[in-house]
């Protein structure tokens, strides 16, 4: 991400996710204060993580690390969630990078793909916003010729954002237009031009190939490109985002990732465990429906966030 | 992975059928690992709990243990207490009221409400033979208004037009008192995307609810939900009383846990499934259907009536017939490969048929994709029909010409002559085995030529 995000941010990240973690910190309270850290506790804590989507195979290494150090031994709440936020800090921290875009590239290209309703077009704009303030040239291109009504969703975001938004119409061949807008991005100059792609399951082999046809195209103007290829994924999606991140990672190469509705109730655990296995880059995450509600990705922030700690 | 739920459990039930007599023991063993498929199914924690509770206290009584054959009575007790919890009689849409008569889509952000009201609005008007007025009520989402008309169009429902500013519960009113004036049956009114937690837009569609009085509010949730499903669930249901349950994006590879987990806390049937990208991707949802699929015995029935549905009956009879005298073609076999591609994905196709989750790997190893079989069917094409009759013909040169002509290589024909060459000695054997063949319960055409042995 560029600079100019708000100064508080980690005040925001933590407000957002407050109400997340608003019951696993209950619960992990109600744990250890009460008792010693025995093997009931940690039974229960593994259970609590599972409830954050961390998954079973992650949620049952953390509570075995934190056995293997305090197991018997006098634990105070805090101490036990500071803990945990150290472990998870320390899986997160080598994939909390921000996107960072080569001024030497123009137009810089970045395709947005994931699946249905995950809240690309949303990011795009706010993306868009973020970049826009930074003072670079951004064109969109709207690349989601499927879904009725996408293409206007995204020209309504692009007038407010200021960008020139390439469209076609619905049913048009998306591959098309993704080659007319980079074109037309470097004959205007643009720093950046952000393709939008349709919303598709990944288990779909042939809207899978259509998403390599786009790239295929692309590389007929630009063999470099696409220069960054985000995932979008929705953090209520559970265990099934280690399948949407192999399979559209084999597409399109995937390059990182941003995990949207963090503000609701989800509490995102799956980004760990994606962590351990892909250690992709999460380059932000989604707060809010506004063109702000956008945030870096901080894996301290997140991680205290998560258990409940300030930051 | 996650799709090898399915094969984790067969695995799991193997074990416990493979043994003669069980002990309580190995049930809880048994159980133990189905806990752990579960919650890896998303099933929320406290739904697998409780199941795991109910079905280890009814597998370990003496009537089980002591039967004849007790692991397949455990598979059957959890395989029946997965259909009780998803709800095994299929639900209807009620409209019981004074026409028009409401119905309310509610759900978070992205779940799939818009399009899902548009499948709605089309089956209700081919099915039920109603007059359908759609509405959409969210004026948050840039360009929401216009998904629906657009989608209004490509159905041929009857649309509100939008008016600039209005707010939500105004329009469900102008919806219903135009939808009356126009004599029309049912109104379905597509709300805004809001967060359950979010209590100012919570307020909102209870205060819809209010103005409308909808014999139907539900609950849009999508099939990929992970642990969140039970809260969401029901936070909606607390606040504003939810019907049933819509899920969406049955079609991906998600294994479902979230229907289960929503079900058992809302205590609302799941009344219908989206399962594609088409305005007639709209399904009942089959309790049996998807409890088969979790426990990884297959999608049977829906095998066999996508079969029904796609396949040339004719010509899959003839071709069987030819089979079984042993005078099965090249061009037999392209014809074949013409009617799997038309079924569709074929990895999708593989995880509807019962076992073959176990054999995932093999199938990877076999490398049978929906491009391997473009490509042998393309290479068939470039056959000339002498040849395709007449595989002998097929000498180096002609072998050299096929492959420039299918833009493949000289090994890829040669496989494909093997293969033909397999399955024409496989067909003579299931010939004089019986008319049924060697898959019994299949259709004929269901047989895969190329594709891994099948148990």
């Amino acid at each position: 991400m560029t600079k100019d995000a708000a100064p508080d941010r980690k005040a925001g990240l933590l407000h957002g996710l407050a109400r997340s973690s608003a019951k696993l910190t209950s619960g992990i309270t109600g744990l250890f204060t009460k008792r010693k850290l025995d093997r009931d506790a940690l039974d229960g804590l593994e259970e609590l993580l599972i409830t954050s989507d961390l998954g079973v195979a992650t949620a049952s290494q953390l509570t075995q690390s934190l056995a293997a150090q305090r197991l018997d031994k006098e634990a105070t709440a805090d101490e036990v969630k500071g803990f945990l936020a150290d472990e998870i800090a320390a899986i997160l921290t080598p994939v909390a990078r921000p996107l960072v875009l080569d001024p030497a590239i123009k137009p810089y290209v970045v395709l947005v793909c994931g699946v249905n309703g995950s809240g690309k077009t949303t990011t795009i704009a706010k993306l868009a916003n973020q970049w826009r303030r930074a003072g670079k040239s951004v064109m969109l291109a709207a690349g989601d010729t499927f879904r009725a009504a996408a293409i206007e969703q995204l020209q309504i975001w692009g007038a407010r954002a200021g960008c020139t938004v390439i469209a076609g119409k619905t049913g048009d061949d998306a591959a098309g237009l993704v080659f007319d807008a980079i074109k037309r991005a470097s004959e205007e100059h643009a720093d950046i031009l952000i393709v939008d792609t349709a919303g598709r399951l990944q288990n779909k082999q042939d809207l899978m190939a259509e998403l390599e046809k786009i790239i295929r195209v692309m590389r007929k103007v630009d063999a470099t490109a696409p220069h960054s290829s985000l995932l979008v994924m929705d953090a209520t999606v559970g265990q099934n985002a280690h399948s949407q991140v192999e399979i559209f990672k084999e597409a399109v190469d995937v390059s990182g990732l941003i995990v949207t509705k963090l503000d609701g109730s989800a509490r995102g655990g799956v980004v760990v465990a994606l962590a351990e296995k892909f250690g992709l880059p999460v380059h932000a995450i989604g707060v809010g429906e506004g063109m702000n509600d956008m945030q870096p990705f901080d894996a301290r922030a997140f991680s205290r966030a998560l258990v409940g700690l300030k930051s | 992975m996650f799709e090898d739920l399915t094969g984790r459990l067969g695995g799991i039930f193997d074990k416990l059928t493979r043994r003669g007599a069980l002990k309580a023991g190995d049930v809880e063993d048994a159980m133990r690992e189905v806990r752990v498929a579960l919650l890896e199914a998303d099933v929320a924690l406290s739904v697998v709990k409780d199941f795991i509770a109910d079905v280890t206290e009814e597998a370990i009584g003496e009537k089980v243990l002591a039967s004849v054959t007790p692991g397949q009575m455990v598979i059957k007790i959890v395989h029946d207490h997965l259909v009780t919890m998803l709800g095994s009689e299929p639900a209807g849409i009620n409209f019981t009221g004074v026409p028009p008569v409401a119905i309310m889509m509610v759900g978070l952000q992205g779940s799939g409400k818009t399009t899902t009201t548009a499948k709605l609005g089309a089956r209700i008007e081919k099915r039920e033979n109603k007059k359908v007025m759609m509405a959409s009520l969210d004026v948050y989402r840039p360009a929401a208004q216009q998904q629906l008309l657009q989608l209004g169009e490509q159905t041929g429902l009857r649309t509100l037009e939008p008016v600039l500013g209005e707010l939500p519960v105004a329009i469900a009113k102008r919806a219903l008192k135009i939808a009356a004036l126009e004599g029309l049956d049912v109104v379905l009114l597509d709300t805004a995307g809001r967060l359950h937690i979010d209590n100012e837009l919570m307020t909102e569609v209870t205060q819809i609810k209010d103005a409308a009085n909808p014999t139907e509010t539900l609950l849009v949730a999508d099939a990929l939900t992970g642990q969140d499903a039970v809260t969401m669930a029901r936070d909606f249901n607390d606040r504003i009383g939810v019907s049933g349950i819509v899920l969406t994006r049955v079609d991906g590879d998600a294994r479902g846990g979230a229907a289960l987990s929503m079900r058992a806390v809302t205590g609302r049937p799941i009344k219908l499934m989206g399962t594609g990208e088409k305005m007639d991707a709209l399904e009942v949802f089959d309790a049996g259907r998807i409890a088969s699929s979790i426990l990884g015995q297959g999608d049977v029935v829906g095998l066999v009536e996508k079969a029904a549905e796609v396949i040339d009956q004719q010509e899959a009879e003839k071709i069987a017939a030819k089979m079984m005298k042993g005078k099965f073609t090249l061009e037999d076999m392209a014809e074949q490969f013409k009617q799997i591609r038309k079924m569709g994905d074929v990895k999708g196709l593989m995880g509807m048929i019962p076992g073959a989750a176990k054999m995932k790997d093999k199938i990877a190893a076999a490398n049978i994709d929906d491009k391997t079989i473009a490509r042998q069917e393309a290479i068939i094409r470039s056959m000339t029909m002498e040849e395709r009759q007449k595989p002998k013909l097929l000498n180096g040169s002609r072998r050299r010409r096929i492959a420039t002509g299918s833009g493949t290589s000289v090994q890829d024909v040669n496989r494909v002559l093997k293969q033909f060459k397999q399955m024409s000695q496989m067909m003579k054997k299931a010939g004089k085995m019986g008319k049924r063949g060697m898959m019994p319960g299949m259709p004929p055409g269901m047989m895969t030529p190329g594709g891994p042995p099948m148990r």
